[in-house]
């Protein structure tokens, strides 16, 4: 469904990915883990086309991407939960997920949506009128999903979704995740937290310093011992 | 009586104040750029209506629309040619394009038309209405309606239309409105058109109140409406509209009972205050964001 290969960023002068090459295939739940820094988010926002790659493709759904604007991305059925949630805070909760949904047409399609978000979201839906900026963090990452859920989106990409948030809030979303992926969402999650995101993914991708050094099924993974040196602590 | 007659002028002047003011927020509020040639949109539709009328002999019902047209396209060309490629630059560099801006426009014009001031034609014959002792000009009336209309018009687009909710959304947040499938840079276009659009208006309703035009008249109108917008909050749309009709009150209330020479003063002196009790204006709020 999604193919990354050897792109390259830079920022100015900082190289930050080098060759990164990796595929999500329909229907996984695909971890990228690595510490602060290592490029997680530069890759998702690549991908988002909301920042350039110098060289490198990337393919959605057989569809290369480098001359799609970011803003045509959605409409092609790829979503992103940008990390820190980035809500439109002086927006109520409805309309925020009402900006999820800008570019569909379909307002029954919309409505089935949103109902679909409420019911794995209750909180969210006793929230409407709420302006999003005074939801609680927890709060503001399941507005940040069913935002990015009201497109409908094939790929969901998310960027540590457990930041900030309580364990059973993490347990919480992460349950949420997996149900959203049996619903038929394909997920590519990247994350600080390897224990869960390796426990809950079909594969995983380990990224250091702008490389990917390693990949493999995550329950291997979760048994590799440099991986449990240097993401699970023991 | 005479307190009556100057807080009219005040709510006469004070809603042009307000609806150039709008321009200004607007812009801030979406691309975080203080448009200094917003003033001089003023000054390009004062003489754009000045020739439809009176060079052309176009009806001047016909000349309102087609002078915002005129000024709602120099605004998007002017944010596609100089703000655009210094979106990402630092601010400073955008700010100092600005002043550049506001310049060559005062620059072409006194090329075109010549430093000398234009008169502008009387288009409201109408008598003033009287009541018991207090007789209120047409204009006034006209103006304040017009723009009090104008306003909810445009609170009622950003809140409720789906291109205004973009806009909301581009000025809290670019990276994550594109995320949205929103279209940045056509958002931005549509700020800049309403916000010259609704100068065009005040333009207008300026010049058929002050009848001189000039290259450098839209500086002295643009600079107030600047105040009442940094006066309300920058950015804030409510705040543009209350900042405006302070300004306009503020002034005309210093020329009735204080000094012909001193509301200028008072005016600067007022924002001082403001931004000294709340530096983020009326309105302003410093949002803490949760994380
Ligand atoms: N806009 C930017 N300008 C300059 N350098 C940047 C920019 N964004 C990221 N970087 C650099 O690129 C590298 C990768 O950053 P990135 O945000 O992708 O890491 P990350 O894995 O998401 O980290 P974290 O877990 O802290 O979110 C870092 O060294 C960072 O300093
Ligand atoms: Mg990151």
């Amino acid at each position: 469904m999604l193919k990354v290969e050897n792109i390259n960023v830079y920022y100015g002068a900082i190289h930050a990915l080098h060759d990164i090459s990796f595929h999500v295939e329909q229907g996984e739940i695909v971890t990228l883990i690595g510490a602060n820094g290592a490029g997680k988010t530069s890759i998702l926002n690549a991908i988002s086309a909301l920042v350039p790659h110098k060289s490198g493709t990337i393919t959605f759904c057989d569809k290369e991407l480098s001359r799609v604007p970011a803003n045509k991305l959605v409409s092609m059925g790829l979503s992103q939960v940008p990390e820190g949630r980035r809500m439109f805070s002086k927006m109520t909760v409805l309309e925020n997920l009402e900006m999820g949904a800008f570019t569909r047409r379909n307002r029954a399609e919309m409505q089935q949506d949103l109902e679909m978000i409420f019911s794995h979201f209750p909180r969210l839906k006793e929230r409407v009128k709420q302006l999003a900026g005074t939801l609680s963090g927890g709060e503001q990452q399941m507005l940040a999903m069913g935002r990015a859920l009201m497109s409908h989106p094939r790929l969901l990409m998310m960027d540590e979704p457990s930041m900030g948030l309580s364990p059973i809030l993490v347990q919480e979303i992460f349950n949420i995740i997996q149900e959203i992926n049996k619903e038929g969402t394909t997920v590519l999650l990247v994350e600080q937290n390897a224990h869960m995101a390796l426990s809950i993914a079909s594969r995983a991708y380990v990224l250091e310093t702008g490389k990917i050094i390693k990949e493999g099924n995550a329950a291997d993974l979760l048994r590799d011992d440099d991986v449990r040196k240097a993401y699970l602590g023991n | 009586m005479l307190f009556l007659n100057q807080l009219i002028n005040g709510l006469h002047i004070g809603s042009i104040y307000a609806l150039i003011a709008l321009g200004y927020t607007m812009v801030y509020g979406i691309v975080k750029l203080i448009n200094f040639a917003h003033g001089d949109i003023i000054m390009v539709g004062a003489y754009v209506s000045l020739i439809l009328i009176t060079d052309a002999h176009v009806p001047f019902y016909l000349a309102v629309p087609v002078t915002m047209a005129f000024c709602a396209l120099l605004g998007v060309l002017i944010e596609r040619l100089a703000y655009k490629p210094l979106r990402s630059a630092p601010r400073i560099s955008a700010l100092i394009t600005a002043i550049g801006v506001s310049m060559f426009l005062q620059n072409l014009a006194q090329q075109i038309f010549t430093a000398t001031p234009r008169p502008y034609p009387t288009v409201f014959t109408v008598a003033p209405i009287v009541i018991g002792k207090l007789s209120i000009n047409f204009l006034t009336v006209l103006t304040v309606s017009v723009s009090i209309v104008l306003m909810i018009a445009l609170q009622a687009f950003v809140r409720l239309t789906k291109t205004g909710k973009a806009m909301r959304a581009v000025s809290e947040d670019m990276g994550a409105a594109q995320l949205m499938g929103i279209n940045v840079n056509n958002t931005i276009s549509i700020t800049f058109a309403i916000g010259s659009a609704l100068a065009a208006i005040g333009a207008i309703l300026y010049s058929l109140n002050y009848p001189l035009i000039s290259p450098t008249m839209g500086s002295l109108p643009g600079l107030k409406a600047f105040i009442a917008a940094v006066f309300g909050g920058i950015g804030i749309l409510p705040g543009a509209m209350i900042g405006g009709f302070v300004m306009g009150i503020a002034e005309s209330l210093t020329k009735g009972f204080i000094s012909t020479q001193l509301p200028d003063a008072v005016v600067y002196g007022i924002l001082i205050v403001m931004l000294l009790v709340k530096p983020a204006g009326l309105l302003g709020k410093r949002t803490s964001e949760k994380v």
